[in-house]
């Protein structure tokens, strides 16, 4: 098979690949996301990161508590985020367990959603922890019942013992089962990772191997989305893309929960991958209470008061 | 509301609103602000607007000054435990930190250097050189110097502008610590947060004449360098200026130490990690638009790497965002003065002509006051002047090594000893430059840090002594074994 | 007594580890403290304290590199060598400068002891002038005292021995190489120690050892833009401000001591402080 011309599915190129990846300096990391978050974004350029905020989220529900009615409300949402405003953006995608992919998918067409994917977290979402054969299960029953987009975890265990191959063999599998039918996001669990130089390391191995996307946490550990681990993941989309002319998206998730939050990670992508990642084919942003944090920002700055939780649906 | 099509940053400008610039000054004398005679402007460089009128000290002023701290000296301050002294430098630190957003916007202002600099690196740094030192006051007997050492009395301090407060803190503070009393002359350009300093003096209650600020331009620099009654000479500038400074007090017993030019390598190693050395040599060079003696002004690149690592520091640098010193988004502000300016231009012009080949960030620059565009030039030897004298500016002078000892002796072939960088992720390479490189001041995968407790200073023609940490100190001392 | 004439030593220079003449071919008279003359000593040139610049230039990334450990034995060495050939040294100080032997002996003495002494900072000096500095933020950030590079001296007339020595071993103790000019007056010990050296273990070049005028080659030391640093303990005073304005070209350390403690050697030292950030 050809990787881009980077690998040829061998554990020795696919080392080989890996290995010369340069390094990345925790610190001087840290040091430039924390730079990049002193930006002030203010006026028409903060409405504008508002409405291209919400567009990006993933508007996501993955509780063991979830049922058909907690899955409709947040479908209604995701397509009408602000029931009052119609200018306010329909969210990316909604993001469940494989479960709740029909319910999701059948009542995002009946609100008028059809443009809104649905994103189903798969391979034993969230630890990975299955055969193998359990996951590619997993994936064709979410593709089945209609996800256009497979979030998919690695095995982190494989990752961290360096069985790179095993990581690799898993998302070119998982990819193929998509094919064209749903764009693949592939979760490291950044947290889980630790360093740095694994998260482009996974970074790097996910998109020689298919990934459409690439994606920080499940949302289950802590720390998730950080500003440098998002730094980084942009800076490898970019090398990925002077390297190969194809970009992959980046989904940070977990932990941005308010606007300023968010704005941090526009910055961040504009600054990092440039201003062709702005866009919800290309940056998404897995969160839940992040959505009405943006639309009480946005109503403040229409109506040049402090909005109320009041005015904003809980769903 | 017109949203716009893309994520331009709308302007951020940081308001102007919480400093009263005064339309003159005058001196700070024995504690308190005097009348100047001759007066100079003092204008934005950002915009070439007038900020205010500064005096221009005679020989008059600058022995009142002296006379001044001669007599705090003797009468207040050499007779104060260290404890006491060291409790006014607290007070001071407090202070400062207090008034920072003004101290920011004034310096900024002033200077031309972006507010998220003058905010977040020189105030803070000022403030942080005051509380450092203030703790040093009660405590000199064990810094180590020795056990008989004293202060040496009025120390005479002529400061640059290119970090006006933060060049402040780093005289005054360990001067006061030690038990001396000053007298200071900040830039021509850039008086104005020196003057505002002083405010934070009377707030302080500091004793009369321990702290004086005379203004004015070269020409009253020398007055303090001359003047019989200075017993220590410290100075941060320019190479040349230093070495008129180590003559005129050659026949004197006044001790100096001397702060002087720099050009910087910045050695990338090709096992580094790629980006943050590009973010490094970005921080290197155009921090503080290159005004800084310790830039990194000589990129040198294993060649290896050498393509791909200019495609990345041209893709970061079309990010910088240069403009208005005010907007909180400005990473490159305005240079300093026109003449600066004009230096900048007649050394890049030959770089031009001998061959190097330039290259600048595309931004737009504004119309009014001095600008210039973050530049690199490629294809420069060790024979170019780019590669030789100290620009003092936003621009990059690029070259190559082959082997690890070829970077080390391209670093070193240079008559300044400042500081330099290197950039790799093996850990004995690391130790192996440091060591090898001939700089006061190495930063190893990291570059232009700064920290009260960490000495600062240069081999070679950089200057004389250290600032900052323990070792700072044995400057604003005598007794500390040689003279 | 035989009737046997001695054999007399010709007093020359010492320049990377040999003994040549001055390239002058000009000599001067010394004679003992009852005027009868000795010893006809080189009358050092310019070329001269060139040529050892370069000596010296040459051997100080070697003897930077060594060891403190190994620095520290050299010195050492020097000392023992000093004590082996100890009764020379107080026969020379005794014809020169007509001291009592008691003196003569204490000053040989002193000098093998101070030696010792100074052998014994090769070690230390780095621990006890070093640093390592708490920033705030994730750096590792330490300062150590390196050595200058090349310096050049001016011993002191007297006591001849003794200031020779105060001037050479901390000067080298921390890695830097040296071109120093003797007592102009009583050279003597001065080149004798040379042969110290020469049966020691320092290697060649570091060391350099001219007699001659001060008057003639400090100018010349203070503006060779090769010499780091310059010890001018041994100058009038009178003469230190034309130093420092000659040496000011390329702002060499210039420093004149008045005592031996650590300080002297960390005169000759530059402080270097590295930051190194702290991560995974």
């Amino acid at each position: 098979m050809n990787f881009y011309g980077l690998v040829d599915g061998t554990d020795a190129s696919l080392k080989h690949y890996l290995r010369e990846l340069s390094g990345v300096d925790q610190v001087g990391a840290d040091a430039r996301a924390a730079m990049l978050a002193t930006r002030s974004i203010k006026t028409t350029s903060k409405r504008w990161a508002i409405d291209t905020a919400i567009s990006m989220v993933d508007l996501t529900t993955l509780e063991g508590a979830d049922t058909v009615g907690k899955v409709q409300a947040l479908c209604t949402k995701a397509v009408r985020p602000d029931p009052t405003d119609s200018s306010v953006p329909s969210v990316g995608a909604v993001c469940v367990y494989n479960d709740m992919v029909a319910t999701a998918r059948k009542h995002l067409d009946l609100v008028g959603g059809q443009h809104v994917g649905v994103a189903a977290v798969s391979t034993a979402f969230p630890s990975g922890r299955a055969s193998m054969p359990v996951k590619i299960r997993d994936t064709q029953d979410a593709l089945d019942a209609g996800a256009s987009e497979i979030d998919m975890v690695i095995d982190r265990g494989a990752f961290l013992s360096g069985n790179y191959i095993d990581v690799f063999n898993e998302i070119v599998a998982i990819k193929a089962l998509c094919g064209e039918r749903a764009h693949l996001k592939v979760i490291f669990e950044t947290g889980e990772l630790v360093t740095y130089d694994n998260v482009r390391k996974a970074s790097f191995l996910a998109m020689a191997a298919g990934a459409d996307f690439i994606k920080t946490s499940t949302g289950k550990v802590v720390p998730a989305a950080t500003a440098p681990v998002v730094l980084v993941m942009l800076e490898a989309v970019r090398d990925f893309y002077s390297m190969t002319q194809r970009r992959i998206g980046v989904k940070p998730a977990g932990g941005i929960r308010n606007t300023k939050d968010a704005i941090k990670q526009l910055v961040l992508v504009n600054e990092t991958a440039g201003p062709e990642w702005l866009t919800p084919s290309l940056f998404r942003i897995g969160a839940s209470a992040l959505l009405n944090d943006l639309l009480m920002q946005r109503m403040k700055m229409d109506d040049g008061y402090y909005a109320s939780p009041a005015y904003v649906t809980i769903d | 509301m017109e949203i716009p099509v893309s994520f331009d940053y709308a302007p951020a400008p940081e308001s102007r609103a919480i400093v009263s610039i005064k339309p003159k000054y005058g001196h700070f004398i024995a504690g308190k602000f005097v009348a100047g005679s001759k007066h100079f402007p003092t204008i934005n460089p950002a915009t070439e607007e007038v900020l205010s009128h500064i005096a221009l000290a005679g020989k008059a002023e600058v022995d009142a000054a002296v006379k001044a701290a001669r007599k705090a000296y003797t009468t207040t301050w050499s007779k104060m435990s260290g404890k006491e002294r060291g409790k006014y430098l607290f007070r001071i630190a407090r202070i400062m930190q207090e008034r920072a957003r003004e101290f920011a916007v004034l310096e900024t202002l002033d200077n031309g250097k972006p507010i998220r600099e003058s905010r977040d690196v020189d105030v803070p740094l000022a403030a942080a050189h005051f509380f450092y030192h203030a703790g040093w006051a009660d405590k000199l007997e064990f810094a180590g110097l020795g056990t008989s050492t004293k202060p040496h009395g009025v120390a005479g301090q002529i400061i640059p502008w290119n970090f006006p407060l933060l060049m402040l803190a780093w005289k005054v503070a360990p001067a006061l610590a030690a038990g001396n009393t000053v007298v200071l002359k900040p830039a021509e350009s850039t008086s104005l947060t020196a003057l505002l300093f002083a405010e934070v003096c009377q707030q302080a209650e500091l004793p009369a004449g321990v702290v004086n600020i005379v203004t004015g331009d070269g020409s009253t620099g020398a007055l303090i360098v001359n003047h019989p009654g200075i017993d220590k000479i410290a100075f941060t500038g320019s190479t040349d200026v230093g070495k008129i400074i180590a003559r005129a007090v050659a026949s004197t017993p006044k001790s100096v130490t001397l702060e002087l030019g720099g050009k910087a390598a910045n050695i990338i190693f090709e096992d580094a990690a790629l980006d943050e050395a590009v973010e490094g040599i970005v921080n290197g060079i155009f921090f503080n638009q290159g005004h800084v003696c310790c830039a990194g002004s000589r990129l040198i690149l294993q060649e290896s790497i050498a393509d791909e690592v200019l495609e990345k520091l041209k893709v970061r640098m079309a990010k910088i965002r240069v403009g208005d010193p005010m907007d909180k988004n400005t990473d490159v502000g305005a240079i300093n003065s026109k003449e600066q300016l004009t230096k900048i231009i007649e050394l890049t012009a030959a770089g031009d002509a001998e061959g190097a080949q330039r290259w600048s960030a595309p931004c737009e620059l504004p119309t009014k006051g001095f600008w210039f565009a973050p530049t690199i030039f490629t294809g420069v030897t060790q024979a170019h002047r780019i590669a030789r004298e100290e620009i003092f500016g936003p621009v990059l002078s690029v070259l190559t090594f082959r082997t690890p000892q070829e970077a080390i002796d391209k670093a070193n072939n240079t008559p300044f000893g400042l500081s330099a960088g290197v950039w790799s992720e093996k850990g004995s390479r690391i130790l192996w430059a440091t060591q090898q490189l001939r700089a006061g001041v190495v930063w190893a995968n990291t570059f232009n840090k700064f920290d009260p407790t960490s000495p600062f200073g240069g081999y070679k023609e950089s200057g004389w002594g250290r600032e900052g940490g323990r070792h700072g100190l044995s400057a604003y001392l005598k007794g500390v074994g040689h003279e | 007594m035989n009737n046997r004439i001695d054999v007399k030593k010709t007093y020359k220079l010492f320049i990377n580890g040999a003994f040549p003449r001055t390239e002058s071919g000009r000599t001067y008279e010394v004679k003992s403290a009852k005027g009868v003359f000795i010893a006809n000593p080189c009358l050092a040139s310019r070329k001269d304290l060139k040529d050892a610049v370069v000596a010296a230039r040459a051997a100080q990334p070697g003897w930077n590199k060594a060891t403190a450990y190994n620095k520290g034995q050299i010195l050492y060495r020097l000392a023992e060598m000093l004590e082996g050939r100890r009764a020379q040294f107080v026969d020379e100080i005794i014809t020169v400068t007509g001291v009592t032997k008691a003196k003569a002996e204490q000053e040989v003495s002193e000098s093998i002891d101070r030696l010792v002494w100074y052998a014994g900072w090769s070690d230390k000096i780095s621990s006890l002038s070093g640093a390592l500095n708490p920033v705030a933020g994730p750096y590792y950030n330490f300062t150590i005292p390196e050595s200058m590079g090349v310096i050049a001296a001016i011993a002191p007339e007297t006591p001849s021995l003794l200031g020779l020595i105060d001037t050479v071993a901390p000067i080298i103790v921390s890695g830097n190489t040296l071109v120093v000019l003797a007592s102009t007056k009583a050279p003597l010990s001065a080149m004798s120690f040379a042969e110290v050296i020469a049966t020691s273990d320092v290697p060649a070049g570091v060391i350099n050892i001219l007699t001659g005028k001060k008057d003639e080659i400090a100018p010349w030391m203070a503006s060779h833009m090769d010499i780091d640093g310059l010890d001018i303990t041994g100058l009038t005073t009178k003469n230190h401000a034309e130093i420092r304005i000659s040496g000011a070209e390329n702002l060499k350390r210039i420093f004149s001591f008045k005592s031996h403690d650590p300080g002297r050697i960390l005169a000759f030292m530059e402080a270097k402080t590295v930051w190194h950030p702290i991560g995974l």
